[in-house]
Parts: structure tokens; sequence; C-alpha cells
């Protein structure tokens, strides 16, 4: 027992459970990924040093900043921007970021007519190399059932209140077709360089759930 | 972006076994979909690495990878030997002592 330990026992209010506190434990699911990790290794399928490779890789370089880029690239260039609609695969793979899974991108265009709203409602098939890892709610059943009945409503709970004439398309991902929304360009951005106008651009937006523009 | 780090090892693992060719990302979808729509899965989607784990535990069964006696077996072993590890150790599997 560790000194520590033994000033807990006389403070008579703590939770009983606290002396288990410092004990190793594994979660059902800690344990299973363990286990998981020991078939593979042992069966030589995965290399331990490329798991944390790619763990660090999704953690620390690839999120929305570079679908920010696609983004403004597609604004500041007009060539690029016809590419990036005839063939956003290879458009966006021309910036260095490619799907791992050899998905397909397509590059879906926010105008004033028409609003775009992506979703997987199959699972959560999201364009990671461009945007990262999805947040919590794109995975959750409800963004994923109801985007798709109901998308003004959802977009109404995202606090964004698009104009009654406004269409809004619904774009459902696979797992070989991924989506990325360009948003339309804010109005008075005319001088920003194309650093400054990749700032403008959320992660929210390029899944439709928002619209570019400063940070609130 | 991950809750806990097992939930970034499962997804690495992912990656790394079907960039090896060993599933393609459609048999993918299709595991990890069939567990997100298993009954009583959480609404705010808080059990989704738990999905993601099983789908995978469930694909590398199904490709004969290993049995689900042989992962239920070593995941007890590593829980078991978790608790054998003293704190601030390296828990390894050898510390089980039932192995």
């Amino acid at each position: 027992m560790s000194a520590d330990h033994h000033e807990h026992e006389h403070d008579h209010d703590h939770h009983h459970g606290h002396d288990h506190q410092h004990d190793n434990r594994y979660s059902d699911m800690q344990a299973r990924v363990k286990a998981l990790e020991s078939v593979l290794t042992e069966k030589g399928l995965i290399d331990p040093k490329a798991i944390d490779v790619i763990v660090e890789t999704y953690e620390t370089k690839i999120g929305p900043r570079n679908g920010a880029r696609v983004v403004a690239k597609a604004w500041s260039d007009p060539d690029f921007a016809e590419w990036l609609r005839t063939d956003a695969t290879a458009a966006i793979a021309s910036l260095g970021y490619t799907g791992r899974q050899g998905e397909h991108m397509r590059a879906v265009f926010n105008t004033p007519d028409t609003h775009n709203l992506v979703v997987c409602t199959l699972c959560s098939c999201y364009p990671w190399a461009v945007l990262g890892l999805p947040p919590v709610w794109y995975k959750a059943p409800a963004y994923r059932s109801r985007a798709v009945i109901d998308p003004r409503g959802v977009l109404a709970e995202f606090g964004l209140t698009l104009p009654e004439d406004k269409k809004i398309r619904v774009w459902d991902s696979t797992a070989e077709l991924r989506y990325l929304v360009i948003p339309e360009r804010p109005e008075g951005t005319e001088d920003l360089g194309e650093e400054a106008l990749a700032d403008l651009v959320s992660r929210d937006a390029m899944i439709g759930t928002a619209i570019a523009g400063p940070r609130p | 972006m991950f809750p806990e780090p097992w939930a970034a090892e499962a997804f690495a693992m992912t990656v790394h076994l079907h960039e090896r060719g060993l599933f393609s990302w459609s048999e993918w979808a299709e595991a990890l979909s069939g567990e997100v729509h298993k009954p009583g899965r959480a609404e705010d989607g808080s059990d989704y690495f738990d999905c993601w784990v099983a789908a995978l535990s469930g694909l590398l069964v199904g490709k004969g990878v290993a049995d689900s006696e042989t992962i239920l077996s070593l995941q007890q072993s590593w829980q078991r030997a978790a608790e054998a590890t003293p704190h601030g150790r390296p828990i390894e599997l050898a510390n089980d002592p039932l192995r």
C-alpha cells in the first residue's frame, strides 16, 4: 500500500471504490482491441509501427484544413473549379490529398438556388482525406436518418435557416463515392488570397450544415 | 476525434488491413453498417467505435483470420494481464497469471 493510499483511508467521505482507482484495468473494448492486435500481429498481418503512423497521421496531419484549401483554390482559380466539377478525385489528388480507401470524390457546388448537404445513411462514409475524421453527430442515427427526411429542419438545428425558395439537395455517401460541398464564396472577399479564404471554410460548411464565412 | 486510444488503434488497424488487401472497403462498409443498424445502438452515436470494433472482429472471423473463441479468450487474457500488472509498468500479455 502506498502512502498516498493510506492517507485516503482516513478520509471517511471517500467513495468506497476509490481503492481500485489506481489498479490497471482494461475495459471490454480496450481488451478486445488488444486481442485483435495480438492475433493480427502474430499472423504477420499488421505491423504495430505502421498502426502508430496511421494514428498519428489522422490525429495531426489530416483534417478539414485540407478541404478548406480545395475550396479556396476553387474560389480563386476557375480552371481548378472546372476540374473539380468534372473530376474531383483527380483535382483533389493534385493537391496531395488522396483517399486511402480508393474512394472517388465528387464536389457539389452550392449556388444561389441550391444548397447541398452530405450524409451517409448506410454508416458513416466520409471524405477523410479532405475532412479528417467525422464529427460525432455525423455518425449519430439522428442525423443519418433525419438529414434525408427533413433536411431543412436539421439545418435549422445547426443554426442555418435557408430561404424558403432555396432548394436543398441531399447527397448520400457510399463506400465508393464521397462528397465535398463547395460552399458559396462570401461577399466582400475579392481581395483575399487562398490561405485567408481557407480560413473562412469550416468543416461543417463542407458537409453542408453551415455556410462559409468568418467564424462566429 | 478519437474518444479513447483504443478507438484510434481499431481505426488504424482497419485502414492498414484494407491497404494490405484483406478486405475491400465495400466489404468493410457493409460490416460496419450491419453493426451500426443493430437494435439497441445508442441514438447519439456514442457507441460508434464499439460498432467499429464489433465489425472488425466479425470481418476477421468471416475471413478465417481468427475464430470468435480465440478472440474472446485473448480479450480475457489481456484483462487478467492488466489487473496483474503493477501500476506504472507496461501491460503485457505475458503478465496474465493463467497464461
